[in-house]
């Protein structure tokens, strides 16, 4: 029987005296009829890809087709190794690696979609930086990733995770709840704290709507992802203070899916409003179409 | 309610920058190699709406060659796949057509066969159309793919076989285009079966075409 909803989830973890990511292995183990050993490892195969997509990444300037995009994640790597930024290390970290993903998946480079291609910095810059700078091992980071991956399915269950379907709150903004959870769990915090910073993340960002110019993962996805990957730690951190929601998660899920109906289908990744519709974008969609056309 | 996967949602590992678009369209290559699965010389692609209008800045175009050509989802080489094609030419066409899925592609070999399939998000696929007959493929099933001339008893012949082998069938669906005229069934399975198995298929009286198409990764 699937679990439908995080009070379920919550409910089982209490029964069962089980941590959030036990319980993802329990389900996905009677699902695939595979033992958890083996799902940890088609876990850490994701995970090592993160890391490979992050790595190439940083080193990498190419330019998208667009011509706009490519080279963000650069002037971080340089800047910060100039000056420190305001909030440390960590923060240099999440935002450089959450750009370095991004860019590579504009660039047709290998990511892992987490839970979408566009949204695809989010979860992996978050774990892998704070692991590196807090010296978390490499099967916590799994955990982690195994808590967002149960967070994500909690909501899809309710959700599609598109923005085709309910606009960015659906992809950045739940990759943002995801990597909320993963982080709570890698450093520790209970089955309440986890649940928490991912409805903390989720209600911070209800109707983020999708209207990417040109159509194009780019503007304004790219750089979204350092915003959102920033935005799962702070509700990380107010979560592990004991800052509760005060609606609970299953109404915000039940909240985004509503919000996602009553927004304007201009703004659900078909480019016909928004961001796609302003007049930098409209010129930029003629250079485009011209060079579309030339090939 | 179907369960889903935990790895519906952190996975796949797939060159970007799209799952519909890109690792969809690799899917969908790869689903009309697996139903196709003869060497070919030529290969056409017909891209519908979304695909056709947005499908460059995503590299449709490449990832749909990459997939007929047997590259996965996650393989770097699909970004220069127009440096790496051998023997095999390639075309390209753009349509409109409201009446189909937004992301819709018909990939037509050597003249022969054409199947049309969509992505229907995630970077999951449906393939719809297999020369004219309606099918439902998606790539989660081991699937047997059959045309033949309509008449009476050809479903229970088919399923016999596949009973005798002890595979369970978890769907069956067949279509014709007139009674006694040409028919198609596809027969989606739980585990896979073995080319003797097709093999039997094939030389039941009045089938004229039979596949096994593998699941998808």
């Amino acid at each position: 029987m699937a679990i439908i909803s995080f009070s379920e989830l919550e409910k089982k973890c209490a029964e069962e005296n089980k941590s959030i990511y036990e319980i993802a292995l329990e389900e996905e183990s009677v699902l695939s009829g595979d033992i958890s050993d083996v799902i940890r490892l088609r876990v850490l195969e994701d995970l090592l890809a993160m890391k490979d997509a992050v790595r190439n990444g940083l080193v990498s300037e190419e330019k998208a087709v667009s011509g706009w995009c490519g080279d963000d994640c650069q002037k971080l790597v340089k800047s910060f190794a100039a000056r420190q930024s305001l909030f440390g290390k960590v923060f240099e970290k999440i935002t450089a690696y959450a750009l370095a993903t991004a860019e590579e998946n504009l660039r047709m480079g290998r990511i892992v979609a987490c839970p979408t291609a566009g949204s695809c910095g989010i979860v992996p810059s978050v774990i892998i930086a704070v692991a590196e700078e807090k010296k978390i091992p490499e099967y916590q980071q799994i955990n982690g990733l195994l808590t967002a991956g149960i967070v994500g399915l909690i909501v899809s269950n309710k959700v599609q995770l598109a923005g085709a379907v309910a606009g960015c709150q659906a992809e950045c903004g739940v990759a943002s709840a995801m990597a909320a959870a993963a982080l709570v769990q890698m450093l520790g915090g209970n089955t309440g704290e986890i649940i928490n910073a991912a409805a903390l993340a989720l209600k911070n960002i209800l109707g983020l709507t999708c209207d990417p110019v040109c159509g194009l993962v780019e503007v304004p996805c790219i750089k979204r992802n350092a915003f959102l990957a920033v935005h799962a730690v702070t509700a990380a951190e107010l979560a592990l203070c004991g800052v509760e929601s005060k609606i609970p998660i299953d109404e915000i899920v039940d909240t985004l899916k509503i919000t996602g109906q009553l927004m304007s289908p201009l703004l659900k990744e078909t480019s016909l409003g928004g961001l796609a519709k302003t007049k930098t974008a409209l010129e930029l969609e003629k250079v485009l179409h011209s060079q579309n056309d030339r090939t | 309610m179907e369960q889903k996967s935990l790895f519906s949602v952190i996975s796949p590992i797939m060159v970007g920058p799209s799952s519909s678009h890109t690792a969809g369209a690799v899917r969908l290559g790869l689903m009309a190699r697996n139903i196709y699965k003869n060497d070919f010389s030529k290969v056409k692609f017909v891209l519908y709406n979304s695909f056709a209008t947005t499908g460059f800045g995503h590299g449709t175009d490449k990832g749909l060659l990459a997939g007929v050509l047997g590259y996965h989802v996650d393989d770097p080489a699909i970004k220069n796949i127009f440096d790496n094609v051998k023997n095999v030419s390639y075309s390209y066409d753009y349509a409109e057509d409201i009446s189909r899925h937004p992301n819709s592609v018909d990939i037509t070999f050597d003249d022969k066969m054409t199947i049309s399939g969509d992505s229907v998000g995630a970077g999951e696929i449906r393939i719809n159309c297999i020369n004219g007959f309606s099918v439902n493929i998606d790539g989660t099933y081991d699937t047997l793919l059959l045309m033949y001339k309509d008449r009476p008893g050809m479903i229970s012949t088919v399923s016999d076989i596949i009973q005798k082998q002890k595979v369970n069938i978890a769907s069956l669906h067949c279509d014709r285009d007139s009674k006694g005229g040409t028919a198609s069934m596809y027969v989606a399975l739980d585990i896979p079966v073995g080319e003797d198995v097709v093999e039997k298929v094939r030389q039941i009286k009045d089938v004229f075409f039979v596949t096994n198409i593998r699941k998808l990764k």
